[in-house]
């Protein structure tokens, strides 16, 4: 199996500690994470997480069964590049002299879709959100004329194919859980379930 | 001792900007978590007071009467005795212990009872809130060290939390797969006063799911596939024990008429003598199970998680067969076998639905195979083993005569090593949770403590501890726990004068060169005399058994050391990185 990029989305409780239980089922398999963000997510009081790496499906799929398995965390998925829409935000700081006398600085600056977040005398600070090839290549063509800094956000990612979690939690929220709240890829109808 | 009375006089005279100002009034935090022990039916503690808990035994001393707490000689005796305890009563082990050094003793235990999935609810004192971070007297992040080796940890930095995260503490280390709970308590928290409500029992944590729901498909699939069997084979592990699920699985093997045999946790859920039981799995199980996994069409594998010293090389383990595995926790699901009808859910609710659609079967010829090669074990390893013709003593002898003696009715707690493969080969059990070993993490020093636990757990039968002269030296201590309290352990050293399994290793696969195995031991008898436990060392094959008698007829615990043959190796296994049936049955095969 070959190794990809895949987007890992979990819904969680919002609790102190639990980004280090998250985090230690990579490090203890010595798999590295690219990027990881942790944000509130469509439901009131349900956190969201939206970590990044690079790895084959099937040990990705376990990896969302082990980060299930952690009390906190109502539910993780995994999607490749193309069941999700995503984007990182770039910042970049740059001399306002440069671009005040350089012509083709402003023109590459529009061509990226950078936008002007503060400008001062000194200097001026470009945001452009994107993915990855477009916020890199901006730092390529900004390095020549004396880039200052440039930092780069954690991805977040919607997956194309859901209905958010709503539903989904209230599910969780029943003494007696509903198929969906033990989704596995194996998603049987209901007759299908017995309920004991 | 200094820096311990400074933060004392804190408690008496705190300072009017920090929170740690207990408001008056109420129940105290510390009296909170008694409350919760009690309304949770604990009835045996296993702990070692210090600074940052001493609320909480404050508040101990006043409930000497409902709650049993056995002071240990060191927090790692205290968290193995609850393990011990949880493992041969069924219910959750407790363990008090104090911040920084008390807390760290319990890792050990910790990664022990997290991978041998055993309920356990530690409580941990911690340095006032207001001192976290600071590098406080015997402050360490007790959370942050745990973490790994608990199924849930939680700090409680204030005191109305105490009842809430003590009822999920002890509703997550129970349920679905049990584990271990860490519930570190500031102590600020212990001596906070407030609006006590009573305490309610966790039932749900929408979070958490302890049991997946159980798939009708799934069920269907399995029974499908063992009614077209011919040759099935069922093998299970701890969560038969641990699923309470014992009648059902004998239900289950008895009407589809299919062999089984048990991982060295899963041991004793059926009794040993079972005409369909064809003996323990792994690198050091029986011949048939091992070399028949790959033979076996289909395979059936039940509250088992496919470790690989059950497994060998897994590339080469029973690959030509159909796999139906029965789990409560899905991640173990694909993790190191893939299923072929994964059937979720646990096993004592699984296993009635599967038992209903399978047809009553018997296999004859294919059972006669695992016998064949029992018989084929029995000649050239196990009547040496037992019935030695030499002088010097073996081990299995040892556990003949002990079976002989106890008609197998004792609990047995092994430690790691030559001697716990012995025990676990030869040991014969007719009760569920009899067989208390340190599996997962091969802990040396557990049996001594679990012992101790175990003998709380179910004073009714005896309790053997059969340990080895490396291992004892590692918890010797809990000798004074012993001579303290009474209970009533009966102790067997088993002395080969060697750190035992890794000198068979060194012999076998690293040329004979002994590094650093070759162990001194004190006097164990006077050792054990010292303490005020009577004992007796032998090395004649004949006073085996009046020894025995006389240490099971003892009325209190009672050491018995026995010498052993010094390079005794322990036979069959599966060399590491070899397939299961590719297992061998003495030096000369390897
Ligand atoms: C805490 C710990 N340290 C080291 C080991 C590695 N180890 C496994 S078996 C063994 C030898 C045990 O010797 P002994 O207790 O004398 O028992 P024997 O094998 O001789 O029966 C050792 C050192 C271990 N399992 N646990």
């Amino acid at each position: 199996m070959l190794k990809q990029e895949y987007t890992i989305t979990v819904y969680t409780e919002n609790q102190i500690g639990l980004l280090n239980r998250i985090a230690i089922i990579f490090s203890r398999r010595k798999i590295n994470i690219e990027s990881l963000n942790t944000s509130p997510s469509e439901v009131d009081s349900v956190h969201r997480f939206t970590i990044v790496i690079n790895e084959t499906e099937d040990v990705v799929k376990k990896l969302c069964r082990q980060i299930e398995k952690q009390v906190e965390v109502l539910k993780a998925y995994y999607n490749t590049q193309e069941e999700i829409v995503w984007q990182e935000l770039a910042l970049y700081k740059v001399p306002t002299d440069v671009i005040a006398e350089e012509v083709k600085v402003e023109r590459l600056l529009r061509e990226h879709g950078a936008k002007a977040v503060v400008i001062r005398k000194d200097y001026t600070v470009f945001e452009v959100a994107g993915h990855r090839e477009e916020t890199d290549n901006l730092i390529k063509v900004l390095e020549p004329y004396g880039l200052i800094e440039f930092v780069r956000s954690a991805r977040v990612a919607i997956i194309k194919n859901s209905d958010g979690f709503h539903e989904k939690l209230k599910e969780f929220e029943h003494r007696e859980p509903g198929e969906d709240a033990i989704e596995n890829e194996y998603l049987a109808k209901k007759d299908e379930v017995f309920s004991m | 001792m200094k820096a311990e009375t400074e933060t004392f006089e804190k408690i008496k005279t705190p300072q009017k900007s920090e929170s740690s100002i207990p408001p008056l009034g109420g129940v105290g935090g510390a009296v909170a978590v008694m409350e919760a022990l009690v309304a949770e039916n604990v009835e045996t503690i296993f702990g070692y007071p210090g600074g940052a808990i001493m609320p909480i035994y404050d508040a101990l001393y006043d409930y000497n009467e409902k709650l049993k707490h056995i002071l240990v000689r060191h927090e790692q005796g205290a968290i193995h005795a609850a393990q011990g305890y949880a493992r041969v009563s069924g219910k959750c082990g407790v363990v008090f212990a104090t911040s920084g050094p008390g807390a760290t003793n319990l890792v050990t235990g910790l990664a022990d009872a997290m991978i041998d999935s055993t309920p356990v609810v530690c409580i941990t004192g911690q340095v006032f809130a207001h001192l976290l971070g600071t590098d406080a007297f015997q402050e360490t992040d007790v959370i942050n060290i745990t973490t790994p080796v608990t199924k849930w940890n939680y700090q409680v930095t204030d005191a109305t939390e105490i009842p809430v995260v003590l009822a999920k503490a002890f509703y997550i280390a129970k349920s679905g797969r049990p584990g271990p709970v860490v519930i570190d308590i500031t102590k600020n928290a212990q001596l906070q006063k407030f609006d006590y409500k009573g305490y309610e029992k966790c039932e749900h944590i929408r979070s958490y799911r302890p049991k997946p729901i159980i798939r009708k498909k799934f069920i269907e699939e399995a029974a499908k596939l063992i009614n077209g069997a011919e040759r099935p084979f069922v093998i299970f592990g701890q969560g038969v024990i641990l699923g309470k699920a014992e009648k059902e699985f004998k239900k289950f093997i008895e009407k589809a008429g299919i062999p089984a045999a048990w991982t060295i946790l899963g041991m004793s859920a059926i009794p040993t003598d079972h005409p369909l039981g064809v003996g323990m799995l792994g690198m050091h199980g029986n011949y048939g199970p091992n070399v028949l996994t790959n033979e076996c069409d289909v395979l059936i594998a039940v509250g088992m998680r496919f470790d690989d010293r059950v497994t060998g090389r897994l590339d080469k383990y029973a690959k030509q067969a159909k796999v139906i595995h029965l789990d409560i926790d899905p991640a173990e699901i694909d993790k190191n076998v893939k299923a072929t009808v994964p059937v979720w859910g646990d096993c004592r609710e699984t296993l009635p639905l599967l038992t209903e659609l399978i047809e009553q079967k018997v296999y004859p010829q294919w059972l006669q195979r695992f016998r064949d090669y029992m018989q084929k074990e029995e000649d050239k390893v196990i009547k040496e083993e037992l019935n030695p013709s030499g002088d010097t003593l073996t081990m299995g002898e040892v556990i003949r005569e002990l079976n002989e003696l106890t008609k197998a009715d004792a609990i047995i707690v092994t430690d790691v090593g030559q001697h716990q493969m012995v025990a676990c080969r030869y040991a014969q059990f007719n009760k569920t949770k009899s067989n208390i070993t340190s599996g997962g993490l091969g802990t040396m020093g557990f049996a001594l403590p679990a012992a101790i636990g175990a003998a709380y757990g179910d004073p009714s039968r005896p309790t053997v501890a059969i340990i080895g002269d490396g291992g004892f030296q590692m918890t010797l201590q809990e000798l004074g726990t012993i001579m303290q309290f009474k209970p009533n352990v009966n102790i067997i050293i088993l002395n080969n004068n060697f750190l035992g399994m890794v000198r068979q290793w060194q012999q076998l696969f690293h040329e004979n060169r002994y590094s650093f195995v070759d162990i001194t031991s004190p006097d164990f008898v006077q050792v054990a005399k010292g303490f005020g436990i009577p004992g007796k060392s032998i090395s004649k094959r004949e006073d085996i058994k009046p020894a025995l008698k006389e240490m099971l007829d003892n009325n209190g615990s009672y050491l018995l050391e026995i010498m052993v043959g010094k390079e005794n190796n322990v036979f069959p296994m599966v060399p590491q990185g070899r397939g299961v049936s590719e297992i061998v049955l003495s030096k000369e095969e390897l």
